[in-house]
Parts: C-alpha cells; structure tokens; sequence
C-alpha cells in the first residue's frame, strides 16, 4: 500500500469524525444559546413589564393619596375656615409636618379669584378665570396638571379639588413639589443606567430623568392612544442599546417611560455566551487534538498491517516460486536426464569404438576423440545443472548436530583462501565469542555460506573487503550470521529478484542462478531467514538468522 | 570402497552377468553393448514383466533397474525379484532424482541408487562391488 494512500485515508477519517463531532457540537452550542438568548430576553421584557406596572401603581396611588388628602381638606373644613390665610397657613403648616409635597395651598371662588393663599409666592390675587386647568376642574371636579412653569417661573405641578357649598362652587387648590415628584419617579431604579421618567399625551416630560437631554425617539412609539397594561420595546440608537418599557398612568394621561440598559441587563446572557463559546472552543481544541491522535494512531497502525502483510505476500510469492520450481525440476529431470544418459552412453560407445586400430589410423582420430570428450563434458554440465535444482524437489530431513557457528564460517573461508588472497580481498573478522551452539546442519549451512561468499567475492572483483558477523539475539533465540562486501551492490531491480529461480548477474555460463533460491530454500528448511540490504555503489550485506534450536 | 579401473575389470575372467531393464530402449541397447565390451554378460530388457520373465528362466547376479517405467515400474519390479530370488543385487537407476525414492528403494534391498546421466564407469564399479559383496556374503 502506497503511504500517498494512507494518507489520503488519514485525511478521510479526520474529515469524517471531526464533521461528525463538530457538527452536532456547533448545533448543540448554537441551538442551547439561542434558546437561553429567547427566553432569558423575555424574562427580562417580562421583568421590565412588571416593573413598569409596580411603578405606575405607586405613582397612581401617589396620586391618587394626594387627591384625597386635599379633597378630605376641603371638605372637612368650612370655606369660611378655609378663607381665612392664617387657618390655611396653619393646615399646610400641619400637613407639611408629615411631608413637603405640598409646597402651597390656595382657595378660588368661582370666578377664578384667589380667595386664600398659603404658601411661598405672592400669588394672593392672582385670576385663574382664563386658565385651562381652572375650566377643566369647574368641569370635571377633579384635576391634575401637567408640569409647567406658570406664574411661578419653574416647574410645578397643580392638584385642584372643587367643592360646592351653599350654592357655590369653590376650588382647592395645592401645588405640588416637582422634586418630590421626580424623586417618586426616579425611586427603584434597576441598573446603573436605568431610567424612569414621565410624559405626557404629547411627549413632553413631566419629570426630569436621571440623566439629561432624553431623546423623544425613545419613547415616540409609545405615544397616541393610551393603551391599559406595560409594553417593552428595544431601542437602538449609535452606542446605544436599551429596553424601553411604557405604560399609562390611570390617574392622569402620563405615560411611564422606564429605560434599562440592555449591555446590563444581558449580562448574565453574555457571559452565557461566552461560556458557550469557551465551551465549544475547548471541545473544538480536545476533538481535533482527539481526531488527529485517533487518525494517525490508526493510519500506522494500517501501515504496519500494511507492512507485514506486503512481507507475508513476498514471503508467499517467494515460497509459491519454490514450490513451482520443485516441480519444474521433477519434471525436467525425468525428461531431460533420461536423453541424457542416452546421450552419454552413445559418446561412451563411441569412444569404445575408438579404440579400435583401424580407427585409430584415421587422419581425423584425435578430432573424433575430442568431440566425444566434449559431447561427455557438457552432458555432465547439464547433468549437474539439474541435479542442482533437484536441490529443491529433495525432501531430505536435515541432518541435526551441534554446530557452533564460528567454526562453521572459518571452515567454510579455508575453501576459498586461495580465492581471496590472488583477488586482493581483506577478510574482516567480527565474531561474536560468546554465540551459542545451534542444532542444524553444518553441511547444508556451508553451502549457503560458500555461496554468499562466492557472489560477494565475484561482486566485489578485486580490492575489497569482506566483513563477516555473528551475533545472538537473544529476543528471538536466533543466531544471525553477517556477510559484508564492499562491492558495488545492487539496483532495485535486481534485488527484487535475486532470490528468483534461475535469475543471475554473471556471463552465460558461469552462474545457473540457482545459488541464492537454493541458498534461500535451504535457510527456510532450517527454520530461518535470510535477508540482505544492498545500495547501489556502497555494497551488500547478507544477514541469515538461525534458530538455536530447530524443531521442524 | 576399492578404486577398480575399466581395465581391471574388464580382465575379470567370467565376470558377474547382469540385466539391464529400462524402457529407454537406446539407452539400454548402448549400455549392454559397453558392458560386454567389459567383459560383463549382459541382457537388457525393456520392462519390469519381461525382466521378471527373464528371471524365472536364466540366472543373473546383478540388476540394473530403472526406476521411472510405464507400467510395472522399478520399485515394484525390485520387490518381486527381492521376493523371488533374494540373492540378487539391485542397482536402481533413476532420472527422477528424488532423494525419497532412493531411500524407498534402499528399503525395498536394492543395492545403490544412481542419479541419470552417470558415467558408465560408475555403473561398472558397482555393478562389480556389488556382485563381490553378494559372493562374500
């Protein structure tokens, strides 16, 4: 498997789970936001509502208290008590023990005269025939005004009571102290930047907000026609995002405006929001780190598998080549070694018939000698061509003895000594001397070892070395053997062959390109395996593990 | 075993006479011809049946068999005449070359197994230890 493959898996499995992760996170952190945005912002409108209510009730009872209070005054005294300055002076007097909303008390006639006057100004004279408030309370008996200036130069309000005696109509009236009244307003404000102020019919304030310059846009909707219960609306101006709750008084067509700063009143909501986004954060941050974990640890894993299993498939292709060779040979030597010796006794009969004297007289005898010499010769060549991939059909039990290996590869060398010392090759010796005896089969060993040694000394040619290594390994149990040249080594091509039946570097006739399969069946019949490691230009290791002890 | 040349045992005075049986009939033509010329009596036939035929009517102290024949093949062959007649050295020829084969054969009482192509030198000289050995014994 190509690692070009793995990956794009890799990427294939992070996209799959992180989508399927992260999906169902973003619609879970959105959906539970937006749900506790909805419903935390109606709570809020609904706290403002009941607010606005609570507030309009207390404003209505104020008012409503006040009305009473002077209607009570009015008639619980006589117009002739009332008409006398100094009783009047003392009534205020009295009622102002308890509190100054009152800041003056005054008695008109009904020809808007001021009878009486109890209070600060010198309004004693004054004629209120002409005034609206002063037509309205002839009519309706009751009225409150709105906030105004009047006579007076700064903003009052006016509660006037009729009251009829003998036949005539009379008019209490008292001014009330605006101050106070804002302050009634104002009282209760939620946030810091929360706002409570009043207006009338046509917008103009009748109390003064907390804080200066209030824009008619803000509560212009809520304007015309009196409606009963509290309605919130958002306002949104530049920098400025605030709820606005309305609602009309009863005793007098005043509407409540409330502010509430909305940053402040979602307080609670934003740090929802940035819990949520802390949240979602740090799952994106632990899928990820998770997915990418789980994603590589699964990819090497695949490679791994993929490794081991391109090694088995190798293994078997090479083991599968054996078999088929094993009996190509069977084959082959039936059919090929029977002409043969065909082939053999006929030169053999010849060469009998040779020696007879008459022939030996021929001109060309020595000529008919050689041939036959030849015809013998190369029938042996093919003869011991086939023997050797006989070699695999053999199903010869090895031959088990205790072999310590070292001695094994040093009398293997004695073969070649010769071989090595006219080609100028240094033999490197690098022995383990602590290696254990195996049970195996020194004959069989020697011929692989032989072999090695033959190709590594024909890659080599001439100048060179020869490292030979041994070592234990003791995970494994297994003897290793190394054989280093310092040849010219091999091109992926032809190491992906070299165990290949018949496969073979060298000119025809000097190689059958059966040493290194023979070599290779051999080891396996032993139970162990040979490998090499080979770069072109910097030469070939040979490296067969052996198992101490083999139990085939 | 004792080095004996083609002379040597060509100068044998009434050497050990020999059936050759193999169904390659120009091998076996060839072969008893080289063989007299050695001073061996030779008969070749071409089957397991005829030799056993042959057998039954002339005696013989050494037989080359081979072991890849049509029909009765060289093993079966070697049994009857290990049956028959005990005192017959049998030397299995095979072109075959499985090692197994040989050792069933050696099994069975043949005397050695020879791997095609040998040189008739060595078909010579076992064929003569062999009928030594069966004279000692």
């Amino acid at each position: 498997m190509s690692g070009l493959g793995l990956k794009g898996l890799g990427a294939k499995i992070a996209i799959t789970a992180l989508s399927f992760s992260l999906v169902p996170l973003i619609a879970l952190g959105v959906t539970m936001y937006s749900m506790f945005a909805a419903t935390y912002n109606s709570k809020v409108q609904t706290n403002l509502a009941t607010l606005a209510e609570n507030k309009r009730q207390g404003i209505d009872l104020f008012l409503r208290e006040q009305i009473a209070q002077l209607r009570t005054l009015a008639y619980s005294h006589s117009v002739k008590d009332l008409s006398s300055p100094e009783l009047l002076e003392s009534i205020l007097a009295t009622m102002q023990l308890s509190s100054k909303t009152f800041i003056d008390l005054g008695l008109i006639n009904e020809e808007g005269v001021h009878v009486s006057y109890s209070g600060p100004y010198n309004l004693s004279h004054a004629n209120y025939k002409n005034e609206k408030w002063f037509n309205e309370v002839m009519l309706r008996k009751v009225y409150v005004s709105d906030v105004f200036e009047g006579f007076r130069g700064f903003p009052h309000m006016v509660i006037a009571v009729q009251k009829q005696e003998k036949g005539k109509v009379w008019i209490l009236r008292a001014t009330i102290d605006s101050d106070i009244f804002d302050s009634l307003v104002r009282w209760l404000q939620l946030g810091d930047l929360g706002d409570a102020y009043l207006v009338n019919r046509a917008g103009d304030l009748q109390t003064r907000p907390r804080f200066g310059n209030k824009s008619r846009d803000i509560y212009a909707p809520l304007l015309g026609t009196p409606f009963s219960g509290a309605k919130v609306m958002q306002y949104e101006a530049d920098q400025k995002e605030i709820f606005v709750g309305g609602i009309w008084l009863e005793q007098k067509e005043w509407l409540l405006v409330i502010e509430e700063d909305k940053r402040g009143e979602l307080q609670p909501l934003f740090k929802t929001r940035m819990a949520t986004w802390g949240v979602m954060g740090g799952g994106f941050v632990v899928i990820i780190l998770g997915t990418l974990i789980m994603t590589r640890m699964i990819v090497a894993q695949q490679e791994n598998a993929g490794r081991q299993q391109a090694q088995m498939n190798e293994e078997l292709i090479q083991s599968s080549k054996m078999a088929a060779l094993g009996k190509l040979a069977a084959g082959v030597a039936h059919e090929v070694n029977n002409p043969l010796a065909v082939i053999r006794e006929k030169a053999g009969w010849m060469r009998d018939l040779l020696e007879e004297e008459d022939v030996k007289a021929s001109p060309n005898f020595q000529e008919f000698v050689d041939a036959v010499d030849k015809i013998e010769q190369h029938v042996e060549r093919a003869g011991t061509v086939v023997h050797r991939m006989l070699g695999f059909a053999r199903r010869m039990e090895p031959v088990c003895n205790d072999l310590y290996i070292n001695d094994v590869l040093k009398q293997t060398t004695t073969f070649l000594e010769n071989e090595i010392r006219f080609r100028n090759i240094e033999l490197i010796w690098a022995l383990n001397p602590d290696l254990p005896t195996i049970q195996s089969d020194a004959a069989q060993i020697q011929q692989v070892i032989l072999n090695l040694f033959n190709n590594a000394i024909d890659a080599i040619g001439r100048n060179g070395h020869i490292t030979v290594k041994t070592g234990y390994e003791a995970e494994t149990d297994m003897v290793s053997i190394s054989l280093r040249d310092d040849g010219p080594g091999m091109d992926k091509e032809v190491q992906r062959r070299i165990f290949d039946p018949f496969y073979t570097t060298k000119n025809v006739g000097k190689g059958t390109g059966l040493g290194l399969s023979i070599s290779y069946s051999i080891i396996n019949k032993l139970g162990g395996s040979i490998r090499f490691e080979s770069e072109a230009g910097k030469g070939t290791e040979f490296i067969i593990l052996l198992p101490v002890k083999h139990h085939d | 075993m004792t080095e004996k040349t083609d002379v040597q045992i060509a100068l044998v005075h009434a050497g050990p006479s020999v059936l050759v049986v193999d169904d390659e009939q120009d091998f076996v033509e060839t072969l008893v011809k080289r063989m007299e010329r050695r001073g061996f009596k030779v008969t070749g036939v071409g089957s397991g049946q005829e030799a056993l035929l042959l057998l039954g009517k002339e005696h013989f102290d050494v037989v080359i068999l081979d072991v890849m024949m049509p029909g009765m093949d060289g093993i079966e062959t070697l049994r009857e005449i290990k049956l028959a007649w005990p005192k017959i050295q049998v030397i299995l020829l095979s072109g075959h070359g499985g090692e197994e084969m040989g050792i069933r054969g050696m099994a069975y009482g043949a005397y050695a197994y020879l791997l095609k192509p040998v040189a008739l030198k060595t078909i010579v000289e076992t064929a003569y230890i062999a009928f030594e050995e069966a004279g000692v014994r």
